[in-house]
């Protein structure tokens, strides 16, 4: 502690290579957690435990991005809701025709297939689906008829590709295959060399009709999934949630927690820490001995039974991981303080009978405002890792997707046994290079305090 | 000398009950619910077992009065009729507590079978002081090489390793760093067994080797993520007294610069290293909670999350007390090390 002024300090500061990191990885976390928070829908966040709304996507996929390295490409989880429609008329036959293009390039068969819609209908519409391989070959799948109504109704449903109808629909078209097809599923086949069981590669086209006569239905919703084994930047875990979404989510709470529990704690530090060393004597003694008391307290074991005992709330969690995190900066300011305080200008303004809140607010606090700044900085990992290790312990707000919540369902699902390291690298290098920024930042504020340690 | 003792030693003492009286109040009315709980399964169990008493009374009103009757009696005689919150009841379990006695946990045993609080704990400890006093003696003893010699290299190659390293191993949680190399070192290359448990039963001559073998995933971890901020403690310490005048004056004599480095800058930096180690060592009794939880090590870190998720208030509160009871003692002992290798704090506390 010595009197820099903050533009020296800032000048230094941006000297300081360490910093400039610290800020550079800052400014990208926050500019992340910003565009998380406006792009990402908010449902993604509110639905997070809810299987309900993951059902579409696939199990523990692996990241995209993985097949760049793959000599043999594994397949890609695909949602395609974007049909090309075409309607024809043709007497009384009405047609409507949906097709969903695939481009298919992987050396895997996919693990299955779903068509899912809803459609409005009356009568008894005629559902059929085939699909058009790249060497031509038209295979027919399903081929069945919408259960009759009168009235007007919405139908929901889904064609499973695990359906026995397709399979026998398959073996009856079976001289198409050099191959006994009997004992293949069904991806197994449409996805196949027809002169051997391989993957054929290239553009496929399903087609789905509905015929009708004389009425007219109307698709609200349809989508093709195409069950892989490779899914997002990020992957997926074993509930079938886009860990992009969850890791994204993931840096704004981070950042809160951080930023929160360690700015109030250094405030109450600094509060309790100067008040207790500028008044001296007795109020100094006793705030001191209940600062001993609080410092004995074994944090984590306190902070556990606190969760389990009133509340999980992340909110309430931060004001828990704040009790314990002012107690080392109230030491120091106390210390500072008393320094402060048997400087000539301060005894001078004593002397003249100043009024204690401004002799702490103008003399002491600014003196100590560098401290502060350092010790936020070099606070908000521990903060940050902390909650991450309740959060793993189970003990964390479960309807938070905190990064440390990502990794305790990583745990609890055996991924290291598992080989899904896209579940458990990810979370982890979040949190340290979160936490790494601020240490930069507070390093570099620290040695320009404290110009001893550069040298 | 004596009085600043007498007065430390009391001071821990107030401290020790204090938090003792924290933790009690925090559980202290759940554990009432679970005693009361208790006592009328065992009313319950009592008369099952006793088909005579069963079969005397006329109607399920009758016995339902003769069980409350039974449990007022014995909540009565236990002196739990009064609230959880009475000060007798507080005092009375902070005596016991204070002279070891922690009562019987309510569904952890240890491995040998004892429901006795202080037998599952004196159980965990050893393991836990067999990995993590180890690492943490291991983490000081390199750390202090490798700080000591950044800091006589100051802006070296060494150094500057060291410093980096130091700062991002600190950012990275252990247990995560457990995580991966569990993964690595358990899964994917099968050199290590993921489980830090033997599997043997504790009786046979085997049973010492497989324990290191399985210690030695955990231990690993803990010193590379360790080593690197004890490195950059003492570094900070050495660089400060490098520039001593005395230090100076001796380089210009002509002394043997490592000589300088590992005697005279070593012996006064030592205050502030000791006290760290006290402090550290004391912490590592603790072990780790979330550590021990990744490597499912059978120590005092999982004993605690254990009775926690469980809710065994005994086991909480006895480790609670044993763990502050370290910790005080270590600041204790630092102390008085610190005021033994620094004599300016002796005289000051004399005054």
């Amino acid at each position: 502690m010595s009197n820099i002024t903050p533009q020296e300090i800032k000048k230094e500061f941006l000297k300081s290579r360490m910093g400039i990191a610290g800020i550079t990885i800052l400014t990208i976390l926050i500019l992340t957690s910003i565009i998380t928070i406006i792009i990402i829908p908010v449902e993604t966040f509110q639905e997070w435990n809810n299987p309900e709304s993951w059902i579409t996507y696939p199990k523990t996929a692996i990241p995209v991005w993985v097949n760049l390295f793959l000599t043999e490409k594994i397949p890609e989880h695909k949602i395609l809701v974007e049909p090309n429609i075409e309607t024809t008329f043709n007497d009384e036959i009405n047609l409507t025709s949906y097709q969903f293009n695939l481009n298919f390039n992987y050396d895997q068969f996919p693990k299955d297939f779903i068509y899912s819609y809803l459609l409005e209908y009356s009568g008894s519409p005629l559902l059929q689906m085939s699909v058009i391989r790249p060497d031509g070959v038209k295979l027919e799948l399903v081929s069945t008829s919408l259960p009759h109504s009168n009235l007007k109704i919405i139908h929901n449903d889904r064609v499973f590709s695990t359906d026995a109808m397709i399979k026998k629909e398959l073996v009856l078209q079976e001289e198409e295959f050099q191959f006994e097809i009997d004992r293949l599923s069904v991806e197994d086949i449409i996805f196949s060399k027809t002169e051997s069981n391989n993957t054929l590669k290239g553009n496929y086209v399903f087609l789905i009709d509905f015929y009708e006569i004389n009425e007219e239905s109307k698709i609200i919703d349809s989508k093709l999934i195409i069950g892989g084994k490779a899914f997002g930047i990020m992957g997926t875990d074993e509930l079938r949630r886009d860990l992009a979404i969850g890791l994204l989510w993931g840096t704004p709470l981070a950042l809160f927690i951080g930023l929160v529990v360690s700015i109030g704690s250094v405030i109450m530090g600094l509060v309790y820490g100067i008040y207790a060393g500028f008044k001296g004597k007795k109020t100094d003694e006793t705030m001191m001995r209940f600062n001993d008391i609080l410092y004995a307290l074994p944090a984590l074991p306190f902070l556990i039974i606190l969760s389990v005992t009133i509340s999980n709330s992340i909110f309430v969690m931060t004001g828990f991981l704040m009790i314990f995190g002012w107690v080392g900066i109230a030491k120091v300011a106390r210390s500072m303080s008393l320094q402060i305080k048997t400087r000539g200008y301060v005894e001078a303004a004593t002397i003249m009978g100043q009024k204690d809140s401004k002799m702490i607010l103008k003399h002491i606090l600014p003196q100590l405002l560098p401290y502060a700044f350092a010790s936020i900085a070099i606070s908000v990992p521990a903060a940050i890792t902390t909650e991450a290790g309740l959060s793993f312990l189970g003990l964390g707000d479960p309807s938070f997707p905190t990064w440390g919540q990502i990794l305790h369902d990583a745990n609890t699902f055996g991924a290291a046994a598992r080989g899904f390291w896209w579940w458990i690298v990810p979370p982890g290098i979040m949190i340290a290079i979160t936490g790494l920024a601020f240490v930069f930042i507070g390093n570099a504020l620290d040695s320009i305090i404290n110009p001893k340690l550069k040298r | 000398m004596k009085k600043y003792i007498a007065t430390r030693a009391a001071t821990m003492f107030g401290v020790l009950l204090i938090t003792l009286l924290i933790t009690i109040l925090l559980v202290g009315s759940n554990m009432d619910i679970i005693l009361k709980q208790g006592i009328v399964f065992q009313v319950r169990s009592e008369i099952i077992e006793n088909p005579a008493i069963s079969e005397s009374f006329s109607s399920v009103k009758e016995f339902e009065a003769f069980i409350q009757d039974q449990t007022d009696q014995k909540i009565k005689h236990l002196g739990l009729d009064e609230p959880w919150y009475s000060p007798q009841r507080i005092g009375f379990t902070m005596y016991k507590i204070v002279l070891l006695d922690f009562g019987q946990a309510t569904f952890l045993t240890s491995d040998s079978g004892s429901s006795d609080v202080k037998d599952i704990i004196f159980e965990k400890l050893p393991k836990t002081i067999l990995l993590f006093t180890s690492a943490t003696i291991i983490i000081s003893i390199i750390g202090i090489f490798v700080g000591a010699l950044s800091a006589s290299k100051v802006g070296s190659t060494i150094d500057r390793i060291t410093s980096s390293f130091a700062i991002i191993s600190s950012s990275f949680p252990v247990w995560w760093i457990g995580m991966l190399m569990i993964f690595l070192f358990a899964f994917t290359y099968q050199i290590f067994p993921a489980r830090a448990t033997p599997d043997i039963p504790a009786s046979s001559p085997e049973y010492l080797g497989a324990l290191l073998y399985h210690m030695a995933l955990p231990l690993i971890t803990i010193v590379m993520i360790g080593f690197g901020s004890w490195a950059y403690l003492v570094r900070n310490f050495m660089v400060g007294i490098m520039q001593e005048d005395f230090i100076i004056a001796k380089k210009t004599i002509g002394i043997n610069q490592s000589k300088i480095t590992y005697t005279h800058a070593l012996k006064n930096a030592a205050p502030p290293i000791i006290t760290i180690l006290a402090l550290s060592l004391s912490g590592s009794l603790g072990g780790a909670i979330i550590t021990e939880a990744v490597f499912d090590w059978p120590g005092m870190g999982r004993l605690y999350f254990e009775a926690i998720t469980v809710m065994d208030l005994p086991v909480i509160i006895g480790a609670t007390y044993i763990l502050t009871v370290f910790f005080l003692v270590s600041v204790f002992i630092a102390d008085l090390l610190y005021g033994y290798f620094d004599p300016r704090i002796r005289s000051s506390a004399g005054e």
